[in-house]
């Protein structure tokens, strides 16, 4: 699409959109948001780049092809469960871990993990059918 | 903050403290495995030359992992795993007796032949599509519903399963292959919408989704519970998954469009996932909805068989004609289901397993066969194949007999426990339909051997005399196409020659579905056992306290 004002805003709303998709993912653990939501709004920060800027400009934006960000969302999901085994509970366990760097308290689980796959799944899944409907 | 070390909390009341062993693993491997090859040959796109190994060499861990679950589950009976440490039923069980087990591990044993042979069979054009993160994933659905102990995550696995099989089916993107998938497509969705129904239906009713839990409660419930219209609804879903009279139509129509080793795994196995479901939930969860389902399965079953066999004579595609043998099988499969004795669900399990191998090694030996003869499929242009190779004309026959039921074939066993029991329970016209179909399957499959291998050329030349001779295959595609042929053949033999073994297993598979004590008690000892020390404890630390504490105590609750 070729306006101006499309063109110049595109970028910019892109990169928030992005930034707010990291966001609400990393919220969504006890509040509104999620991995799945987080990944559709990521996927679609990626579609308006794609209207504004070309298919092709996308593709090198994202480097790795939408389909490869889709399956390493579906491996990392899968090794965060398979960690539980190490600590002998069954698949997909919750296990937390807090350690403390510049004296702030960080919550790392491996449902943070699986919730990040879930995004790369839904933003890989999603960008790639936008993409190709948009070439 | 959740799991926080300064709120420490009684995890004891809501998950399964008891850590969980390797042995429990084994439940989940198939999938765990499945699903990591199969994003990693995503990821490895670029690089279609690796697919085959990685997933030859994943399929092979999850047939070793099979064959130890299958093992111990033999030896100890049925063993439960629930998701998340969460407590059954509100976490999701994976739960696998004699049936699941036994199931998974043939076809995994199938996947693996079919990973083998396709390495020949799969161009790089095909690798790039993804041939194989789509067979690993439909193993992943496959595994999924064999072993799952959840009816909600059965469905699951279903859609898991059709996803990967419609990328599987349209495959190259040909005209017919899209016209095959679209009815495939069309009516499979229907399948797993009337499940989706029927299950919050079931949820509605019992309130549970846990199938251990699901076949305890649905044995309590009153009366006038819709119990008969549950039942009906699973048994369309899955008939028509199964391709069971009248709405087997999708098969034929289907089977034949996609490469032939996608033919071999989907003729191998979904059908038999179809039938499977019906057997875990009308069996095991909702007997008495069977036992009202009874009669119309008889005609059901009946009737699959004969359109089947009759199917298999009518037509000049090979392929069509399996097609058709599949649906037939179903039929005698679902025979075992309508008589619904111990016996009786003996001979289906027995037959799925025969089934599931017979099924693809016919569909891979036709694929060296059309191979051979440069890309023909009609009986009419075939011919002269026991010249070209005397091995696979003999594999053929083999299997030829082991599809009609001959004895000393696998598929010999399974009929004579089927006819046995419908004897028993005074099915006369059904027994005589099942002798009926065995006798028109070989019929059908004695004319594919004698026109493609038998006889020395196609319709119109003298006994070969003036036909174009099939080619030979060189040495190195020789040993991918013929080993995993001849193992799945030695497996038709074995379970002909030696059927003890798959009896003994078949038989524990029967009784756990007809008496699931043993399942729900995989699923629900550990939590009885943690309640029961629980109670304990709050018993005695009540005995330590005063009556008035315990009148408040009765106050709050």
């Amino acid at each position: 699409m070729k306006t101006l004002i499309f063109r110049t805003i595109a970028p910019f709303l892109a990169a928030l959109m992005v930034l707010f998709s990291v966001f609400v993912t990393l919220r969504g653990h006890n509040e509104p948001g999620g991995g799945f939501i987080g990944g559709l709004i990521a996927a679609s920060a990626f579609a308006i780049h794609g209207i504004a800027a070309g298919v092709h400009s996308v593709r090198r934006t994202l480097y790795f092809r939408p389909l490869s960000l889709a399956a390493f969302g579906l491996m990392l999901a899968g090794l965060s469960g398979l960690l539980s085994i190490l600590f002998r509970v069954p698949f997909l366990t919750g296990l937390w871990a807090f350690p403390e760097i510049f004296g702030v308290e960080l919550a790392l689980s491996t449902p943070m993990f699986f919730d990040i796959g879930v995004y790369f799944v839904v933003l890989g899944a999603l960008a790639s059918i936008a993409l190709t409907l948009e070439e | 903050m959740a799991g926080s070390p300064s709120h420490s909390v009684d995890l004891s009341q809501a998950m399964i403290m008891a850590p969980s062993t390797p042995s429990d693993w084994l439940i989940i491997s198939p999938i765990i495995i499945t699903i990591l090859a199969g994003s990693l040959m995503v990821m490895l796109r670029a690089r279609p030359a690796s697919h085959a190994y990685i997933a030859t060499i994943s399929m092979a861990l999850v047939v070793a992992c099979e064959l130890l679950l299958l093992q111990n589950v033999l030896q100890n009976g049925p063993q439960s795993m629930t998701m998340g440490r969460w407590m059954p039923p509100f976490g999701i069980s994976f739960t696998v007796d004699a049936m699941g087990a036994l199931l998974a591990a043939i076809s995994g044993i199938v996947a693996l032949a079919v990973c083998i042979y396709s390495s020949l069979d799969i161009n790089q054009t095909g690798r790039r599509l993804g041939f194989y993160p789509f067979l690993m994933l439909l193993m992943t659905g496959v595994s999924g519903s064999f072993l799952t102990g959840d009816i909600f995550n059965l469905y699951v696995w279903f859609e898991v399963m059709l996803i990967s099989s419609f990328g599987l089916i349209i495959l190259g993107g040909e005209k017919a292959q899209i016209d095959g998938a679209l009815k495939y497509a069309i009516l499979n969705l229907m399948a797993t919408t009337l499940f989706l129904v029927a299950t919050g239906l079931l949820y509605g009713v019992v309130g549970t989704l846990n199938m251990a839990d699901i076949a305890l409660k649905v044995r309590l419930l009153p009366p006038e519970a819709p119990m008969a219209t549950i039942g009906a609804l699973y048994f369309v879903a899955f008939a028509m998954k199964a391709a069971a009279f009248p709405v087997n139509f999708w098969l034929p129509a289907s089977y034949h469009t996609p490469r032939i080793v996608v033919s071999a795994v989907f003729a191998g196995l979904l059908t038999k996932v179809g039938v499977y479901a019906l057997i875990r939930t009308l069996v095991m969860i909702l007997p008495e909805s069977r036992d009202q389902l009874s009669d119309i399965m008889v005609v059901v079953a009946g009737a699959t068989m004969l359109v089947g066999t009759l199917g298999a004579l009518a037509q000049n595609d090979v392929r069509r004609i399996l097609g058709y043998l599949v649906i037939a099988g179903i039929g005698s499969m679902l025979a075992g289901v309508a008589i619904g004795t111990g016996p009786a669900i003996m001979g289906s399990i027995l037959y799925a397993v025969h089934s599931i191998l017979v099924m693809t090694a016919l569909y891979l030996a036709l694929g060296v066969l059309i191979r051979m003869s440069g890309g023909k499929y009609k009986l009419s242009e075939l011919g002269g194949g026991y010249k070209a190779s005397s091995l696979l004309s003999l594999l053929f026959l083999i299997l030829v007999f082991a599809v009609s039921g001959l004895p000393p074939f696998s598929g010999f066993w399974p009929k004579f426990v089927l006819v046995e029991a419908a004897l028993g329970e005074g099915h006369t016209w059904l027994t005589v339909i099942i002798l009926v179909s065995g006798l028109l399957t070989s019929i059908a499959m004695g004319r594919v051997w004698a026109h493609s291998f038998w006889r020395g050329g196609p319709i119109g030349t003298e006994d070969g005399r003036d036909a174009a001779p099939l080619t030979g295959l060189v040495g190195t595609v020789r040993a991918r196409a013929f080993i995993p042929i001849s193992a799945l053949t030695v497996f038709v033999v074995l379970m002909g020659v030696m059927p003890t073994p798959f009896f003994g297993m078949a038989q524990q598979g029967s009784y756990s579905l007809l008496s699931p004590q043993a399942y729900t008690k995989a699923v629900f000892g550990e939590v009885i056992r943690q309640k029961q020390e629980h109670h304990k404890k709050r018993t005695e630390e009540s005995e330590g306290k005063t009556m008035s504490d315990k009148k408040e105590e009765g106050n709050h609750q």
